[in-house]
């Protein structure tokens, strides 16, 4: 029976918790070498599918019966420890790995880790990510498994540079082993380790490949059906998407975009494969395109996620990551209403998720196109509610006095953020003149804006500008709602038309006919 | 003679490694000082690498020991010189707030300031205030005229003498100068404007000629086609 688990931060960073003696229970309110029958039952069978390598039933043991136990017998204590199961599975060492992993990934879950548990769990993800890349893996794990290690990693990473800023509550001890072990959690150590699986595994060649007929890789959803191992390919591929994640926590959205570049977002792939790949791929996306004032690609791939979660939650209300799918489903709307207010392109925007944004923001937004300080503050609202957690990767300075800096590099983004948003503050007011007029001399203009017809003149240029992006290769690319030329002194507003789409109905019924065709010809006539 | 061909060929192939580390090995603090050589090569040789610049300000990120400000400076007012794209904020969200709030800092967030706005007139008054840290960049003046023009010909059909004068900063015979080399090369023209003087016809593009623009909606990516293939054949 588990007993509520006392935590003391000084025993704990004292106490090494895999090889416990039993005259210690007392200091921890449990025991670590208790082994329940379950959980014995559990190791075994899945050390077992693991050699068979049975993926369905791996995927089953992974996702239903580890919940199921962690929510029956350890809601407030950790599994037993790794030392105490490991006879039970031939000590097998990469075996050992992965429990440790999910005891780790379970303890970050449902308790708070001590610096100890931080480093000793980064001992554990260079032991396992070093088995995987010296290429003797012969596992097959599920995709789902082989993601919540890359995205685990990327958010221990974030979560230890969090506490690590905070400098002011921490103790004598805990400073001395943050100094001692200055290369847990190293931001050289984490992105190299990612930048390694994604070379070892050599994923962007296989995905080129891939395009020419070569190579197969979506199409089995990175399986490998020919007796190999899927782990170094899948956990490279993965790891594309932790680098996009840890530029985007560094500020670096260029870098980050860069990494994301071989998979193909336009399309179904691997990262589809699991719901939160999908949706973490397609967050960090849209905000990195967002900093960038990309805002019509952003807004085009928040439309397609969000309406993807709307049609396919209920599916997910029983799988542990729901609450997270749910938390940033609504971060992304607040993201979309932040893009549709500065580049206000309703059209880009499904029915059902308008209705949506409506509902949550529609009042919200409509403030933010006011552009004073009401609706500066609501965009510092919403950005500091939906942006990722940006964190200072550099080592803390030891000297007195100790300060907190965690709030720095989140402080950085918004600054700027709000900067760009004050630079674009004069461009609504013409947005609203220029649906109203088909041309409208610039004198006449200024005198509406109540400004001097030099100053109208910067301004219809940083409307041009602002909505003016150039995208990743280099080009111009127009967000521009509403458009105009100006021929010396009179604006010409230029018309938008409904955009008609031949090419795409044009194929549909070729296809459709020659099926028709085809059916026609399988008729026997007697 | 020979020497001075040596000396470009090791050049050329220093930088052909610097962007290979760039792309094979960026995460490696031990190239930091070959990306800050890199920068200077970009100010002299008037080339630039947004992707070996961010590295090494990611670098600074990972060891703000290391940080040189000067070299900093000097990314700064290369990515201004890559305007229309937004090079500068994307190094800005990558340098420390203490780091910005210094005087140089300071003066090239204004003048970026003022390049996003459209305001010319003020750019170039606080760019001959601060000669120093501009003149030190070769090429910097060249950069942010074809930036004004860029803009002006996304705007203008037809744009007034007395507002190309003010955005490329050149006024009275050197602007007739100029003006004749673009007529020459670059497809503009002149036209009387009604009594007040010059106006310049700028060549026509997809954003100041409405007419011009592809409707790229309605292009089909070859993969579709492909697909019907089969049935063509």
């Amino acid at each position: 029976m588990a007993t509520a688990y006392e935590y003391d931060d000084a025993t704990a960073a004292a106490a090494n918790y895999d090889d416990q003696a039993g005259p210690q229970r007392q200091d921890l309110g449990y025991d670590p070498n208790f082994v329940p029958d379950s959980v014995k039952s559990f190791v075994v069978h899945l050390y077992r599918h693991i050699r068979e390598k049975n993926v369905y039933e791996i995927h089953q043991m992974y996702e239903t019966s580890f919940q199921t136990l962690s929510e029956r017998l350890f809601k407030e204590t950790p599994w037993p420890s790794v030392d105490a199961v490991a006879h039970y599975v031939d000590n097998d060492h990469v075996f050992c790995l992965l429990y440790r992993e999910m005891w780790f990934r379970h303890l970050y879950a449902r308790l708070s880790p001590t610096l100890k548990q931080r480093i000793d769990s980064w001992d554990n993800y260079c032991s396992l990510f070093q088995v995987v890349l010296h290429g003797v893996v012969n596992m097959q794990l599920p995709n789902q498994w082989l993601w919540d290690m890359v995205d685990e990693f990327v958010y221990q990473f974030q979560s230890f540079c969090q506490y690590r800023a905070k400098m002011k509550t921490k103790t004598e001890q805990e400073i001395a082993l943050l100094r001692q072990h200055d290369q847990a959690w190293n931001v050289y150590g984490v992105l190299n380790f990612l930048q390694a699986l994604v070379e070892k595994s050599m994923i962007i060649q296989i995905l080129e490949q891939e395009k020419e007929g070569l190579e197969q890789f979506t199409y089995t959803d990175g399986y490998d059906y020919n007796g190999g191992s899927n782990v170094l390919k899948v956990l490279g591929y993965f790891s594309m998407v932790g680098l996009l994640r840890v530029h985007c926590l560094l500020g670096d959205y260029h870098t980050g975009l860069k990494c994301l570049l071989p998979i193909d977002i336009s399309q179904q792939g691997v990262y589809t494969s699991v719901i939160g790949s999908h949706i973490t791929t397609i967050y960090h996306y849209g905000f990195a395109n967002l900093m960038l004032r990309r805002y019509v690609d952003a807004i085009r791939e928040f439309n397609k996620i969000l309406l993807y979660i709307y049609k396919t939650k209920q599916y997910h209300q029983k799988s542990p990551q729901y609450e997270q799918i749910l938390k940033k489903n609504e971060q992304m709307y607040a993201l979309l209403a932040i893009c549709l207010s500065l580049c206000p392109q309703v059209k880009l925007v499904e029915e059902t998720v308008n209705s949506q944004l409506r509902e949550k923001y529609g009042e919200k937004m409509i403030r933010m196109q006011r552009y004073d300080d009401e609706a500066f503050a609501i965009y510092d609202e919403l950005f500091s509610y939906a942006c990722p957690k940006f964190i200072t990767p550099s080592a803390p300075s030891f000297e007195e006095p100790l300060v907190n800096y965690n709030q720095d590099a989140y402080r950085l983004q918004l600054k700027l953020f709000l900067y760009e948003v004050k630079q674009q503050q004069l461009l609504s007011g013409v947005r609203t003149f220029l649906k109203v007029y088909s041309t409208i001399s610039l004198a006449k203009l200024a005198n509406y804006m109540e400004v001097d017809e030099p100053t109208l003149r910067t301004i219809l240029m940083t409307y041009k500008h602002k909505t003016h992006a150039v995208d990743s290769e280099g080009k111009i690319i127009s967000n521009a709602d509403v458009d105009f030329y100006i021929d010396d002194d009179m604006i010409h507003v230029i018309e938008s038309k409904p955009l008609k789409r031949y090419g795409d109905y044009f194929l549909r019924q070729i296809v459709k006919l020659e099926g028709v065709i085809n059916d026609m010809d399988r008729i026997k006539l007697d | 003679m020979g020497r001075e061909r040596d000396t470009q060929k090791m050049q050329q192939q220093v930088s052909f490694t610097v962007e290979q580390l760039v792309t094979v090995n960026p995460y490696n603090p031990d190239i930091l000082p070959d990306l800050e050589n890199y920068v200077n090569e970009q100010v002299s040789s008037e080339t630039y690498s947004l992707d070996a610049n961010l590295c090494l300000l990611r670098l600074y990120q990972f060891e703000p020991e290391r940080l040189s400000t000067q070299i900093v400076a000097r990314i700064l007012v290369k990515a201004l010189m890559a305007m229309p794209a937004p090079d500068f904020s994307l190094c800005l969200f990558l340098i420390p707030e203490r780091v910005q709030m210094e005087e140089q800092f300071k003066t090239l967030i204004v003048l970026s300031h003022y390049l996003e706005t459209g305001r010319f007139r003020q750019f170039w008054d606080e760019a001959a205030k601060s000669r120093h840290i501009v003149e030190a960049v070769p090429g910097f003046e060249q950069a942010i005229q074809s930036y004004a023009i860029h803009l002006l010909s996304l705007t203008y059909q037809k744009v007034p003498r007395s507002v190309l004068a003010e955005a490329i900063n050149i006024e009275g015979l050197s602007l007739d100068k100029f003006l004749e080399q673009q007529m020459a090369t670059c497809g503009w023209s002149i036209e009387k404007g009604h009594g007040k003087g010059q106006l310049i016809v700028l060549p026509s593009n997809e954003f100041n000629h409405p007419e011009l623009k592809k409707n790229a909606a309605d292009s089909v990516p070859l993969e579709h086609i492909t697909r019907i293939f089969p049935i063509l054949g």
